[in-house]
C-alpha cells in the first residue's frame, strides 16, 4: 500500500513534468504549425545550464533561475535566427530541419561540457523527506517538483484563459490566418510563444536534473514521449495535454512497478519476467496507437482549422 | 408528380437534409435527374449547392433522406464507388493532380474504371487503353495541342476543361458539374456553354452554376435553391416567371449576370 | 526510360556513380584500401535502405518516421535463427522478408488510416515499440545486442565473408531494388500510389480506392528494407536494438532528402553523401555533427530538391 501510494506520487511527477515539456510542445504546433524536433534539445539545454550555473554561484535557486532565463533567451534566439524561416512549409520540412538542430546542440553540448554528462546535486534542505499521511514519506523535491508543476499549469491556464495574450494565443492556435487578418502581432506573438516553450521544457530539463539525469541526447528519449502526450491529449490543446501527461506519467510508472507481479499471475515467470519490461515500455505506444485509431484528432482537440 | 408518373429518373434526390451544428445546409430536398436532361440547380450564394453535390458524391453523409441512383440507393457507399458506378463530378474549386500533365491527369480518371491498379510492371504512359480515352477527352475539350503541359502551367480556365475531361473520361452516366464556368472570361464561358451543349445530347448532368445566361441557355429543368430548401423547380420559362424565386433570388441580381 | 537522356548532367552523374561503385572493389583490391570497400558496402546497404523509403515517403507521400524499424526486424530474423543453430541463408533470408512483410502489413493497416503528422508520430511508435520489444528480448541479448558468429550460408552460392562477394551482392541488390521501384512507380500502380501523394481525395472521387494501393506500397517498402536489414546484420555481424531506435529513422530521411526525394537515384546519392561525408568530416573533426546539423537547414531552406534536383529537373523517372 505504501508502495502504491509512493508510486501514484511518482507517477503523477513524471506525468506533470511531462507536462511541462508537453505543454510547450503542443503550443508552438498548435500555434505556429511547427513540428519541433529540438524541443528535446532545450530540455536538455535547461539540465545543462542549470547544473553549470548552479556550480558557478553555489546556489541551486541561483543556478535554477538563471538556467530558466538563458533557455527562454536560448529558445527566441533559436526562433529568430533559424525556426521563423520555416513557418507555413512541409511538416517534413520541420522535421528535418529541426531533426539537423538535434546533431548540432548534442555536439554543441560535447564539445563545450564533454561526453561525460554532469550532475546537480540536491542542497540540503530540499533532500529530506515529508510526511504527507501518517507514515508515509515522500521526498521533498519530488514533492517540490509537483508542486511547482502545478503552479506553472495554474499559470499557464490563468494566461491562455484569463488574459489578452492568451486570447491570442486561442486565436492562433483556432485560426492562424484570421488571427493575422485581424491585426494581430503574429510575428512578436510567435517569438514569445517560442521562448515560452522553450522555458517550459529547460524548466522541465532542470527539474528532473537532480533526480534523474544530464547528459547528451536526453532529450531524444523523452521528447518522444512529449509527442505521444500531445498526440493523444490533441494537437494545440494545453488542458489535453496536462490530462494525457498525467494518464501517461501514472500508466507508465504503476506499470513499471505493478505490471510485473501482474503478469506473473497470468504467465510463468520466466515468461512475465520478459514481457513485463518490454510491455510496460510499450504501453504508452500501445495507447497511442488505440487513440489514433479510434479519436485521430485527439482527446481535447484545440480547434477545427 | 408522383414516383410512377416520373420518366427515367436517373438521379433521385428524396428528403435530404444536412445540419452543420446551427446551419441548416440542407433542407428536406427532393430533386430528380432525368436521362438525357441538363438539370440546373441555382440559388444565392450560401444555398448550399456545394454540400448537395458533396452528400450525392458520397464525400459528405446526409443527416437523413436517401439517394437513388439508376434506381439504386446509393446511401451507403463510399465516393470511389459512386464514381465506378457512374457518377462522376468536377470541382467547383479546381482540384488537380498539379504535379502532372493534363493527359496524365485525364489518364487517371480513365484508369479509376478500367479495373484494378495491381499492375506493376508495364508503363502506363504507355497503355493504349489508359490514353486514348484521356486524348479523346481532351479532344472532346478543345485541349488536344495541350495535352502534355503541366497542370500547374496551365491557365484556370483550362484547368476547368482538365476538370471536365476528368469527369467525361470516367464514361459517366451522370455528370455533377460544380460551376464549370467559376472564373472564365467572356469567350472562354461561351466555348464551355457550347461544349456543354453537345455534351447534353451523351450524358445526364446536374450543373450548378451563378452564369445566367448559361444556364437559362441550357437548361431542360431548374432548380432554385434557397437556405438548403428548393424553392422553385420547372422549366426555364416557368422559373423566370415565378414571383418567389424573383424575390428570392434574380430580384436581387440582374436577370444577366457575369460571374467571375 | 529510366533518364531524360544519357547525356544530360543527371544521366552523366549517375553513371558516372554506378561506374565508380561497380568498381570499387578493383580500386580497393589494387590500392589494398580495405577500408573504402567496407564504407562502401555500408553505404550500398543503406541505399537500399534509403531506396525502399524513398518509395513511400517520395513517390508515395507516406512520411514514415519509423522504417528503421524494418532494418532491424530483417536483422533480428537472421541474427535470432542464427542464434538458434539455423545458418541457411535459404532459410534465414526468406524469414526475414516475410517477417518485414508481415510486420509491414500490420504496421501500415494501422497507421495509413490516418495522415500527416499523425501518421508520422504513429509508424514513430511502432518503431519505438519494436525497439522495446527487442530490447526486452533478454535471449537474444537484449539491450547489448545479439552477436552473429556465422554469416548466413549459402552452400556454395555465394561466400558472404569474402568481401569482395558480399559487396557485389549488395550491389546487384540495390541495383535490382531501385529497378523494380523504377518499374513500379511507372506503372499503373505507381499511378495510383503517386496521385494519391498529389490529391487524394480526388482519387478518391475519381474512383480509386487509395487505401489499398498505398498499404501495399508500404509493405513493398518495409519488405525491401527487410532484405537491407539482413544485409546489415551480415555485414557487421551484429544486430542490436539500436538500429530500431527513432533518431535512426531520422537518418534514413535525412539521406532521402538529402539526394532529393521522389528521385530514383536520389537515395543512392544521399546514402553515399551522408556516409562518406560523415567519415570525411570526422576525419577533421571529433565533432563533424556539428556541421552536419546546420547543414541539414541549410539544405531544407535552400536546396529543396537535394542533389537530384541540383542536377536539373525532370518530369518523370
Amino acid at each position: 500500500m505504501l508502495l502504491f501510494i509512493e508510486q501514484l506520487l511518482n507517477g503523477l511527477q513524471f506525468g506533470l513534468l511531462l507536462f511541462l515539456l508537453a505543454a510547450g510542445l503542443t503550443l508552438v504546433f498548435g500555434i505556429m504549425d511547427m513540428v519541433n524536433l529540438a524541443h528535446g534539445s532545450l530540455y536538455m539545454m535547461g539540465a545543462y545550464f542549470a547544473a553549470t550555473f548552479a556550480a558557478w554561484t553555489g546556489s541551486f535557486i541561483v543556478g535554477v533561475v538563471l538556467a530558466l532565463g538563458a533557455t527562454f533567451l536560448l529558445g527566441i534566439v533559436l526562433e529568430y535566427v533559424a525556426l521563423r524561416h520555416l513557418y507555413g512549409r512541409d511538416h517534413l520540412d520541420h522535421v528535418l530541419a529541426t531533426f539537423g538542430l538535434i546533431l548540432f546542440f548534442n555536439e554543441l553540448v560535447r564539445v563545450v561540457w564533454g561526453p561525460e554528462g554532469l550532475s546537480l546535486p540536491l542542497p540540503s534542505w530540499l533532500t529530506f523527506p515529508i510526511r504527507i499521511l501518517p507514515g508515509v514519506y515522500y521526498p521533498a523535491y519530488r514533492l517540490g517538483i509537483i508542486v511547482v508543476s502545478l503552479l506553472v499549469a495554474g499559470f499557464l491556464y490563468v494566461l491562455v484563459m484569463r488574459t489578452r495574450i492568451g486570447m491570442l494565443i486561442r486565436a492562433g492556435a483556432s485560426n492562424r490566418e484570421m488571427a493575422g487578418a485581424l491585426g494581430v502581432n503574429i510575428k512578436l506573438l510567435f517569438t514569445v510563444v517560442f521562448g515560452l516553450g522553450a522555458a517550459l521544457a529547460g524548466l522541465a530539463g532542470l527539474m528532473q536534473a537532480p533526480i534523474l539525469t544530464v547528459q547528451i541526447g536526453m532529450g531524444e528519449n523523452i521528447l518522444i514521449l512529449a509527442f505521444v502526450i500531445i498526440v493523444i491529449g490533441g494537437i494545440g490543446s494545453i488542458r489535453g495535454a496536462f490530462i494525457a501527461a498525467v494518464f501517461v506519467g501514472l500508466i507508465d510508472t504503476l506499470g513499471r512497478s505493478f505490471l510485473p507481479d501482474l503478469l506473473r499471475h497470468i504467465l510463468s515467470s520466466t515468461a512475465a519476467s520478459t514481457a513485463a519490461p518490454a510491455i510496460s515500455s510499450m504501453l504508452i505506444y500501445l495507447l497511442m496507437a488505440v487513440v489514433l485509431v479510434v479519436r485521430p484528432e485527439g482527446l481535447f482537440p484545440a480547434s477545427r482549422r | 408528380m408522383t414516383d410512377a408518373q416520373q420518366p427515367d429518373a436517373l438521379l433521385r434526390v428524396r428528403n435530404l437534409s444536412k445540419r452543420f451544428g446551427g446551419i441548416v445546409a440542407t433542407d428536406d430536398l427532393s430533386l430528380d435527374v432525368r436521362q438525357g436532361e441538363l438539370h440546373a440547380l441555382i440559388g444565392p450564394n450560401g444555398a448550399g449547392k456545394t454540400t448537395l453535390i458533396t452528400q450525392l458524391t458520397g464525400q459528405l453523409t446526409p443527416d437523413s433522406g436517401a439517394v437513388l441512383f439508376a434506381g439504386r440507393d446509393i446511401g451507403g457507399l463510399p465516393a470511389y464507388r459512386r464514381s465506378q458506378l457512374g457518377l462522376a463530378r468536377s470541382f467547383q474549386i479546381t482540384s488537380l493532380f498539379l504535379d502532372m500533365t493534363a493527359l496524365d491527369n485525364v489518364a487517371l480518371a480513365v484508369q479509376a474504371h478500367a479495373g484494378h491498379s495491381f499492375r506493376f510492371w508495364t508503363p502506363a504512359r504507355g497503355e493504349a487503353e489508359l490514353r486514348e480515352p484521356a486524348r479523346a477527352a481532351l479532344a472532346r475539350v478543345g485541349l488536344s495541342e495541350r495535352m502534355n503541359v503541366r497542370a500547374a502551367a496551365m491557365s484556370h480556365g483550362e484547368h476547368r476543361l482538365i476538370e471536365l475531361a476528368m469527369a467525361l473520361a470516367a464514361d459517366p452516366r451522370l455528370l455533377l458539374l460544380d460551376e464549370p464556368m467559376a472564373g472564365l472570361g467572356p469567350e472562354e464561358s461561351a466555348r464551355m456553354v457550347t461544349l456543354l451543349r453537345e455534351l447534353k445530347r451523351d450524358y445526364a448532368i446536374l450543373l450548378v452554376e451563378h452564369d445566367m445566361e448559361a444556364v437559362f441557355a441550357l437548361a431542360d429543368r431548374i432548380t432554385v435553391l434557397v437556405y438548403g430548401r428548393s424553392i422553385a423547380t420547372g422549366a426555364p420559362d416557368a422559373i423566370r416567371a415565378n414571383d418567389d424565386v424573383k424575390r428570392a433570388y434574380l430580384g436581387e441580381q440582374k436577370a444577366v449576370t457575369r460571374h467571375g | 526510360m529510366m533518364k531524360q537522356s544519357l547525356l544530360s548532367v543527371r544521366g552523366i552523374a549517375v553513371a558516372a556513380v554506378l561506374l565508380m561503385l561497380a568498381l570499387l572493389p578493383v580500386y580497393s583490391h589494387v590500392t589494398g584500401n580495405i577500408f573504402a570497400l567496407t564504407l562502401f558496402t555500408r553505404v550500398l546497404i543503406y541505399a537500399l535502405a534509403a531506396a525502399s523509403l524513398n518509395l513511400i515517403m517520395g513517390y508515395g507521400g507516406m512520411m514514415s518516421f519509423g522504417h528503421a524499424a524494418y532494418l532491424g526486424i530483417g536483422g533480428y530474423a537472421v541474427g535470432i535463427l542464427a542464434h538458434e543453430g539455423i545458418l541457411s541463408g535459404f532459410i534465414q533470408w526468406p524469414v526475414a522478408i516475410a517477417v518485414s512483410a508481415l510486420f509491414a502489413l500490420v504496421i501500415g493497416a494501422l497507421s495509413l488510416r490516418t495522415r500527416g503528422v499523425y501518421f508520422i508520430m504513429i509508424t514513430l511508435a511502432f518503431a519505438q515499440m519494436a525497439y522495446y520489444i527487442a530490447a526486452g528480448m533478454a535471449r537474444y541479448g537484449g539491450d547489448d545486442g545479439l552477436t552473429i558468429y556465422k554469416r548466413s550460408d549459402f552452400a556454395g552460392l555465394i561466400d558472404l565473408s569474402d568481401k569482395v562477394q558480399f559487396y557485389y551482392l549488395c550491389f546487384v541488390l540495390l541495383i535490382a531494388a531501385v529497378y523494380l521501384i523504377h518499374r513500379i512507380v511507372n506503372a499503373r500502380f505507381g499511378m495510383v500510389v503517386q496521385g494519391a501523394r498529389s490529391n487524394e481525395r480526388r482519387m478518391q472521387a475519381i474512383g480509386f480506392p487509395t487505401y489499398r494501393y498505398r498499404l501495399t506500397c508500404f509493405v513493398i517498402a518495409g519488405t525491401l528494407c527487410g532484405i537491407a536489414g539482413a544485409l546489415l546484420a551480415n555485414n557487421t555481424d551484429f544486430v542490436s536494438p539500436a538500429i530500431m531506435y527513432w533518431t535512426r529513422s531520422g537518418d534514413l530521411m535525412v539521406m532521402v532528402i538529402l539526394g532529393g526525394m521522389g528521385s530514383l537515384f536520389g537515395p543512392v546519392f544521399g546514402a553515399i553523401v551522408l556516409l562518406v561525408l560523415e567519415e570525411l568530416l570526422s576525419q577533421f573533426t571529433e565533432y563533424w555533427q556539428i556541421i552536419l546539423g546546420p547543414m541539414l537547414l541549410l539544405i531544407v531552406l535552400f536546396a529543396r530538391g537535394g542533389i537530384d534536383g541540383m542536377l536539373g529537373r525532370r518530369d518523370h523517372d
